[in-house]
């Protein structure tokens, strides 16, 4: 079985600049329920920042909103010095968000997929947007699944898939949600490796939403913690191996106990 | 108030997707590929079902028109009556109405997955806007296809009308007599009025069916709700249009 390598990845060097990325103050409600509570975060040109958290924690709304895919009930999100809500933005920054399910179009192939974006952007020949699909799809080892549709790929191909698409694009800034989650151990730590890798070689600013603490402490340049809403902690990886805040040290590392009273309930219900 | 804003805000939201399609619209030619497939999506695969129901409609109509006509001996305007309200109403409704179900139906549906499926989020983060894609080529596949369906489906209704007339006993209108009296009282102006409804409740079944999609939130529950939305709402308003429209044109 051939495993596909970070090390065969060599990406074109960008033509424009990488962006920072900075929040203020950012609230999202959505109808009474606040999702986000005065979120004020900043991410540097070329890092990668993992931002962690519980299920439900914001984190993916959080990620939206970088996207310019949510309206924020107030406070700003800005790209370098675009505003992220703004349409026009996305004519100056190369953005890509690699979805947690991958969000791939069920009607098209998965090259059709990859070269949605170069030809709608008409951003070369098709001999050369092949290349680019083609190269994309080798970095992941996804050449065989060139002609299949979506819905003939298992969870874990699409999110390759969804990552492929996301290295035809270039990007400038590139948005993970929930890289490694669906995949096997050793194709997490392939993809963990190519994060680091794009951005070794482009300096491509990378924000990585992930449960993986393995992948945030291998690969982060720093890592934020979001509970309930709110950032809860920022620091380097370091910081996190054996964080001081109990909330924090039982979310990275769960102790399973399993004389809990909750695994005694459900021992009860079931007598 | 609530309601009546909500209608408000609907109608809006289709105005300004209109809007932002047409923005589009110089891209059109470059889309030809999209288009022919929406074309054959729309028109073709529609076509067995359009010539079925109005062959039938056709001879419905003639068959409970000659059984009424002839108690005052007037038979003979059986062609004229069918030919009539087969072109200037029949036909564009119904074929608008089976669009609206058939081809509606499956727009919403397949906007609304790709909505909630996060295709299109995909789509704006990779700054092509979904109403270019996907709601342009449907337009134009529409505007192209709805004229040939009603034409085909009213002509259908007037051979069932015919066949029906000549063959059932009680009627017993020859073929000759029934497209004589149907050509007699017909005018171009009447053909074309109906051409130009069904280009209307075409264009605004696959608008308002864009819309209802692509407006889609929450998970593949909606997806159902929004095809039912879609098609009661098309339908409503081919109703509707179908009063105000023929008002216009008289």
């Amino acid at each position: 079985m051939s495993t596909p390598s970070a090390s065969a990845f060599t990406a074109t060097p960008f033509v424009g600049k990488t962006f920072g990325v900075t929040v203020k103050g950012l609230t999202k409600q959505f109808g009474r329920a606040t999702v986000l509570h005065d979120i004020n975060l900043e991410v540097r040109p070329g890092e990668i920042f993992c931002l962690m958290g519980p299920s439900g924690s914001g984190k993916s709304v959080l990620l939206k909103h970088i996207a310019g895919l949510e309206r924020a009930t107030s406070g700003e999100v800005r790209i370098g010095e675009h505003d992220a809500g703004d349409p026009d933005t996305r004519d100056k920054v190369h953005l890509a968000l690699v979805f947690q399910a991958g969000a791939l179009f069920n009607s098209l192939s998965v090259y059709d997929n990859l070269a949605l974006y170069p030809r709608e952007h008409r951003l070369c020949s098709e001999a050369g947007i092949r290349e680019r699909v083609m190269n994309a799809l080798s970095i992941l080892s996804l050449e065989k699944a060139v002609k299949k549709y979506p819905s003939e790929l298992s969870g874990g191909m699409k999110k390759r898939v969804a990552i492929a698409r996301a290295l035809v694009m270039e990007p400038q800034l590139l948005l993970y949600d929930e890289p490694t989650s669906e995949l096997d151990p050793v194709m997490s730590a392939t993809i963990s490796e190519i994060i680091a890798t794009l951005r070794e070689q482009t300096a491509v600013t990378s924000i990585v939403v992930t449960h993986d603490r393995s992948l945030a402490l291998s690969i982060a340049d720093r890592i934020g913690i979001i509970m309930d809403g709110r950032i809860r902690a920022l620091g380097v990886p370091d910081d996190f191996r054996q964080p001081a805040d109990p909330a924090i040290a039982n979310f990275l590392s769960p102790v399973i106990d399993l004389k809990n009273p909750r695994f005694k309930q459900l021992e009860n219900s079931h007598e | 108030m609530t309601f009546l804003n909500a209608i408000i805000g609907h109608i809006g939201g289709t105005v300004l997707l209109l809007g932002r399609s047409l923005k589009h619209v110089g891209t059109l030619p470059g889309q030809s590929r999209r288009v022919i497939e929406q074309c054959y999506i729309i028109g073709f695969t529609s076509l067995p079902i359009v010539t079925i129901l109005t062959f039938f409609i056709g001879s419905v109509l003639a068959l409970q028109s000659g059984y009424s006509m002839e108690n005052f001996g007037a038979k003979q305007f059986i062609g004229t009556l069918v030919g009539l309200s087969m072109v200037r109403e029949l036909g564009p409704v119904m074929v608008a109405i089976l669009i609206a179900g058939r081809v509606g139906s499956a727009i919403a549906a397949e906007l609304a997955s790709m909505k909630v499926f996060q295709e299109v989020d995909a789509l704006e983060t990779m700054n092509i806007p979904a109403e270019r894609i996907l709601v342009l080529p449907r337009l134009a596949a529409i505007l192209v296809m709805m004229p040939p369906l009603a034409l085909i489906g009213i002509i259908c209704g007037w051979y069932g009308g015919a066949l029906v007339s000549e063959y059932t006993h009680s009627i017993s209108v020859d073929n000759a007599a029934y497209f004589a009296a149907l050509k007699a009282y017909m005018k171009n102006r009447d053909v074309i009025d109906g051409l130009l409804k069904a280009e209307v409740f075409g264009f605004v079944i696959v608008l308002v069916c864009c819309y209802i999609g692509l407006s889609t939130r929450g998970g593949p529950r909606e997806i159902g709700a929004s095809v039912t939305k879609a098609v009661v709402t098309s339908l409503i308003l081919i109703l509707v249009l179908d009063y105000f429209v023929t008002k216009a044109l008289l």
